[in-house]
């Protein structure tokens, strides 16, 4: 069986044709994992980033932690986690998650540190209240410098999640994977060219919708 | 009503954490409903910490501070802020938001009606002179004398009684801000705020204050006075020092050229002849005059043009280069006069010739 595939043309169009339900499943679940992985960062990281602000102190603690979860090799952190969580889904998100934090809780934290005293200055002064000052103002002048970490923190993930195919999930990583151990390209090029082009579509839609929620970043007009 | 002042402080103290000077020193001052102070004084001398103190962007160490008879601290400090009208030198306007929706920032946070809103957003447009196209525009894409406009319209979306200004105008050129500051005069003269507006230049204050508080390093109070007394009398050492040396050019800025004395100039009806228009001349020791037809004044000639024999009538008038209104003020009136071949400055009331200024008429103002 082995042989035979190996013997065969180095991609085998007809391969894909008899799979293409299988690789759209991978694809969905490829996405799913990304969605929550990037989902959960961004409420975890919204959170650390309130602290942070709040607290200014508690910033350097924070990207020391979040710090060493990014840099922990990602084989690594999915092995230690193995005897907890087992071969699930939970361990391959907390893996995800905990690589999106230190870029997302940056990017937030420098995004609401760039709005200028002035327009702080003057919303406190016609009346607005803390709270309303982050949603309504902080927060939405924050947004190209947030969204430029998501779109990095999306990017990350979607490359992570195809080694979670070694704790048996994997989305697209698991024709890779599967690809290895049989020698059978066409199951490689396939897991690697698609995880790719997710990760470009990804980026784009991301940069797409960034320009619709900033008009204002885009118009300079007279200075 | 108007006898009890709209903001008042009293004996108002601040001192910084970490400093052992105090910012304001016991500072007293009312300001009546409709008035408008400006706080005037060097660098550091406390006037932005006076102002947020009214707004409680500052909490005061000691004393107390109250706007239309209320304490500012019997409400929470937000509630008191949409209530004040507030503009500060770098405006501050919202990149992302835009201009209608900068305008309509307090009207929002008081949760008003949507139509009520946009109503109030094209008043003000209107009211602040600005184009109703900029309306849908960023605040990017406004220059800054715009920017400044739409920064007062939004101080004014709520019709707040008090209105707070720290430099307003300071981030113009000074062309622009001579224009937005006689728009802010204008403005007041319908609106009748109470306003508070700081500045370092001691010509916007005389310009702009119906009072005018000079403040020292430390917060200290040194002359509370209308323009023209500070520079009539200086309180002392500091004030006078800090009025400058051409206090007297300053005052004749405060004089109107409606309230100064006019001569009636050398001026001859279009029929006169070559004699009488010499004779005219000659009572003024001025070697032009101005001629009159069917009662204006449309223009001057130069003596010489009547050396060839020429009459009066005979002569294409030259037009005024620079004419006053009743509106300038003397210190206008001093720059024609010496800027004018002239040597005397005309005075029109639209097309109606009222009289000329010359520098003794100027003079004769201040020394008087
Ligand atoms: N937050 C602060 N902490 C400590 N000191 C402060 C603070 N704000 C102002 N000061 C000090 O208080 C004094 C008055 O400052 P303030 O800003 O009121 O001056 P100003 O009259 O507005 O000056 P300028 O014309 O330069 O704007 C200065 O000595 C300043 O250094
Ligand atoms: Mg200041």
């Amino acid at each position: 069986m082995i042989t035979a595939q190996a013997a065969g043309p180095f991609f085998r169009w007809d391969w894909v044709g008899r799979n293409l339900g299988a690789i759209w499943d991978r694809v969905v679940e490829h996405l799913t994992l990304t969605a929550i992985a990037i989902g959960i960062g961004l409420v975890i990281a919204m959170g650390l980033s309130l602290v942070a602000l709040r607290w200014r102190r508690t910033y350097a603690p924070i990207t020391w932690v979040t710090g060493i979860l990014y840099t922990i090799p990602s084989l690594a952190l999915f092995a230690l986690l193995v005897p907890f969580t087992g071969l699930s889904t939970l361990t391959a998100e907390i893996g995800l998650v905990s690589y999106t934090l230190l870029i997302l809780i940056r990017n937030i934290v420098a995004g609401i540190d760039g709005v200028s005293p002035e327009v702080r200055e003057a919303a406190v002064g016609m009346g607005y209240t803390r709270r309303r000052l982050f949603f309504e103002i902080e927060l939405p002048l924050a947004m190209p410098v947030i969204v430029a970490g998501i779109r990095i923190a999306a990017v990350t993930v979607i490359g992570l999640v195809t080694v979670t195919s070694i704790i048996g999930q994997g989305g697209l990583g698991f024709f890779i994977l599967r690809g290895l151990n049989s020698f059978f390209w066409t199951q490689i090029i396939v897991g690697v060219a698609l995880s790719v082009l997710l990760a470009v579509i990804i980026d784009l839609l991301l940069a797409g919708g960034e320009r619709a929620l900033t008009p204002w970043a885009r118009r300079r007009g007279a200075g | 009503m108007s006898d009890s002042p709209m903001i008042r402080l009293d004996a108002v103290t601040k001192v910084f954490p970490g400093t052992d000077h105090p910012a304001v020193d016991r500072l007293t001052l009312e300001v009546a409903e409709g008035e408008v102070v400006v706080l005037v004084g060097p660098s550091g001398c406390g006037k932005t910490t006076t102002l947020k103190m009214i707004n409680r962007l500052i909490e005061p160490t000691s004393g107390t501070i109250t706007v239309a008879g209320a304490d500012v601290t019997a409400v929470p400090a937000p509630e008191l802020r949409r209530s004040i009208g507030y503009v500060i030198q770098q405006i501050g306007l919202f990149p992302h938001r835009t201009i209608a929706d900068n305008i309509a920032t307090v009207p929002r946070l008081l949760g008003w009606e949507r139509p009520r809103i946009e109503a109030r957003i094209d008043e003000l447009i209107d009211l602040a002179d600005l184009d109703p196209a900029m309306r849908d525009r960023y605040p990017s894409e406004l220059s800054g004398g715009q920017r400044q406009r739409v920064g007062v319209a939004r101080a004014l979306a709520a019709d707040p009684p008090v209105l707070l200004m720290d430099e307003p105008f300071g981030a113009v050129d000074p062309i622009v801000r001579a224009r937005l500051q006689d728009e802010l005069l204008d403005l007041q003269a319908r609106l009748r705020k109470t306003i508070v507006l700081v500045t370092h230049d001691v010509d916007e204050a005389i310009k702009l204050g119906d009072r005018v508080a000079i403040l020292n390093v430390g917060g200290v109070l040194e002359q509370y006075a209308p323009p023209a007394e500070i520079l009539r009398s200086p309180a002392d050492a500091f004030v006078e020092g800090f009025l400058g040396s051409d206090r007297g050019i300053k005052r004749l800025s405060l004089i109107a050229v409606r309230d100064a004395t006019l001569v009636e100039g050398p001026i001859v009806d279009a029929a006169a002849t070559a004699a009488e228009a010499g004779a005219a001349m000659a009572q003024h020791g001025l070697d032009w005059f101005g001629i009159r037809r069917g009662g204006l004044v449309v223009g001057w000639a130069a003596g010489s043009d009547l050396d060839g024999g020429a009459a009066p009538a005979d002569l294409e008038p030259r037009p005024f280069a620079t004419a006053l209104g009743p509106d300038d003020s003397l210190r206008d009136a001093l720059d024609a006069v010496i800027t004018s071949h002239s040597r005397v400055a005309p005075v029109f009331d639209g097309a109606r010739y009222l009289g000329m200024l010359t520098i003794e008429e100027i003079s004769r103002e201040i020394v008087q």
